[in-house]
């Protein structure tokens, strides 16, 4: 296990390393500069400013010394948030897609197990094929079509639900955005469900419960589900990778201030620090997840090896 | 039977071949499958109506998906000869639906074709020459795997400019990675092979047994793979236009359409949903296609 985690840490440095060389000579090569406003800056100004964020440099080593400072947890002070220094900016935004994304895949875990458990009990009825029919649905419609639809049904026709906003994350609030965000993941958790509760049910140990006369509910509580959600567990790091892509989606349909919707803003402005440190922080989360994704699996499967 | 039946050129023995049981490929066998497919055959039916639409419906339209008419800004369905309504600009929502549809489709087959050919190239040749190369070159995908992706193609968009080229580059670039993994791991198991070695055994030489025996059989996975890439990558370029770093005005996809009729559907409903509805029965099209064509060529997987 130790020698797992070490191994794997040790692959997350170049992926690292990668991430971060590429995102830094990309945004510079960008045209345009953080200082292009409105008001056009003098000369002298524009070069007083450069030099004050270390810009008048050659690129090499403005790269060497970014990397410096983000090696010791350093990314620098945001280029258009005056007196605000990236992790600031982080900080202040990542609590909204935290709680957008926690909640849109809770959601998404309870409802579509329990609809690929159904759909497997009854498989080949019409609960079966109903189920898998939304499922497809869910998979085929990506979050800006479902997004705005819904807004203009359940918002603008009927009234029930906000069109837009956080409202410091009022439930009302969160109503619809968490939904657009979930239904993709119901769709893929419900097939993953189905397809290993099928497997499961036919497996010998199930048989063993069921002449032992467990009854039917235990035997899928207890003795089928647990083994038939095992591939749901190595399906978290690309279900937080969708829910990012989404949640850029969601925060920009919603007006929510998350951290989706200042990645487009920011690197649009060429705040290249703010851009830097969104990727990195990105990044790391998904190797992370995946990590955990990995260790879970060993523990709830004695029988996968890490290596 | 007599023997004089058996001898060849005579009449019963036509007969009999005639009614012989022909041999079958897999081929015949999956398509048997696929056509029995009843989904799948559906969506290639309503896909064809598609592509036919998008590729001479805007001939059929009495308007340009630019033309831009004062008097009929926002005018609803069926009003004004425009079947279905016209925008803000007074532009005919159909005549833009149709151009945002082909722009979408060509763009989802072309970033598909680049993703298959770097996919396929890089995925052989790791599984072929095999050893450190191999375990280099898949070192390399696992990398690049845990990018987070999405931020990198709005990275390009926004530093090279929003020109529809580097869209396909773009998203090509990023849905190679899974074909060439599957080419990969098909060609190494391919490589072992009884067949394979009867080939060697022979005399074959190494480009006949690439050409007669190993891409053959790789076909099916990747034939699979591109009618599931086609859509996803739709998505993507959908997605980049409603970021607003796709397509450029006055220029149309199924995407920009769907995030200007966002914009305009209290006022105008019909914006959003006659968009929306196209890019949803396209996809959905695209993947029963592409299910239907997985259960067919791999029926194991069913």
């Amino acid at each position: 296990m130790l020698r797992f985690l070490i191994r794997r840490l040790l692959v997350a440095i170049p992926t690292m390393f990668l991430v971060v060389t590429v995102a830094f000579f990309m945004m510079r090569a960008a045209p345009g500069s953080p200082f292009d406003g409105e008001r056009r800056l003098t000369p002298e100004v524009e070069a007083n400013v450069m030099a004050k964020y270390g810009m008048d440099r050659p690129l090499g080593e403005q790269y060497v010394n970014y990397l410096a400072g983000a090696v010791q947890g350093d990314f620098g002070p945001s280029l258009k948030y005056k007196d605000k220094t990236v992790l600031d900016v982080l900080q202040e935004n990542y609590a909204v897609s935290l709680k957008l994304g926690l909640s849109s895949i809770v959601l998404a875990a309870l409802i579509g197990m329990s609809l690929g458990v159904i759909a497997a009990l009854r498989q080949n009825r019409s609960a079966d094929y109903v189920t898998m029919a939304v499922a497809i649905l869910g998979v085929c419609i990506p979050t800006f079509v479902t997004a705005p639809l819904l807004v203009l049904a359940f918002a603008s026709k009927l009234g029930w639900l906000p069109t837009a906003g956080w409202n410091n994350g009022a439930l009302l609030n969160m109503v619809l955005p968490v939904t657009v965000l979930a239904l993709p993941q119901i769709a893929i958790i419900s097939r993953l469900t189905r397809a290993g509760m099928i497997e499961v049910l036919r497996s010998n140990y199930v048989r063993t419960a069921r002449a032992k006369g467990l009854s039917e509910s235990r035997i899928v509580r207890k003795h089928a589900l647990r083994a038939a959600i095992l591939p749901l567990v190595s399906y978290l790091g690309p279900a937080c990778a969708g829910l990012i892509t989404g949640s850029l989606v969601v925060e920009k349909i919603f007006n929510l201030p998350g951290l989706g919707k200042f990645f487009v803003v920011s690197a649009l402005q060429r705040d290249y620090t703010v851009v830097m440190g969104m990727v990195i922080f990105y990044a790391a989360l998904i190797l992370l997840l995946n990590l955990i994704a990995d260790l879970l699996y060993s523990v709830l499967d004695p029988r996968v090896r890490l290596a | 039977m007599s023997v004089a039946a058996m001898m060849p050129g005579s009449p019963e023995r036509a007969e009999l071949m005639k009614n012989a049981v022909k041999g079958r490929s897999l081929w015949d066998d999956a398509r048997r499958r696929l056509l029995r497919n009843k989904a799948a055959v559906a969506s290639m039916i309503v896909l064809g109506l598609l592509v036919l639409l998008a590729l001479v419906g805007p001939l059929l339209v009495p308007f340009d998906y630019d033309q831009i008419r004062k008097n009929d800004v926002w005018a609803p369905p069926l009003t004004g000869g425009h079947l279905l309504g016209a925008d803000s600009l007074g532009r005919d929502l159909l005549a833009r639906l149709l151009m945002g549809l082909g722009v979408s489709m060509a763009i989802g087959l072309i970033a598909t074709l680049v993703s298959l050919v770097i996919g396929v190239a890089y995925g052989a040749i790791a599984g072929f020459v095999g050893g450190r190369t191999d375990e280099v070159m898949m070192r390399i995908v696992d990398t690049l795997y845990s990018l987070p992706f999405i931020f990198f193609v709005i990275l390009l968009m926004v530093t090279f400019g929003r020109n529809i080229f580097l869209i396909f580059v773009a998203i090509g670039a990023v849905e190679w990675l899974t074909m060439s993994r599957i080419v990969r791991g098909q060609t190494l198991s391919l490589k072992q092979k009884e067949f394979v070695e009867a080939a060697r055994a022979a005399g074959l030489s190494r480009g006949a047994i690439i050409a007669r025996h190993i891409v053959p059989n790789l076909l099916g996975p990747v034939v699979v793979y591109v009618t599931l890439t086609i859509p996803a990558v739709i998505i993507a370029e959908s997605f980049l236009s409603f970021l607003g770093l796709g397509v450029q005005p006055p220029m149309a996809s199924l995407g920009t359409l769907i995030n200007a009729g966002a914009l305009d559907m209290e006022l105008a409903p019909w914006l959003l949903i006659f968009p929306s509805l196209v890019m949803i029965v396209t996809l959905m099209c695209f993947n029963f296609i592409g299910d239907g064509l997985r259960d067919a060529i791999d029926p194991k997987d069913r």
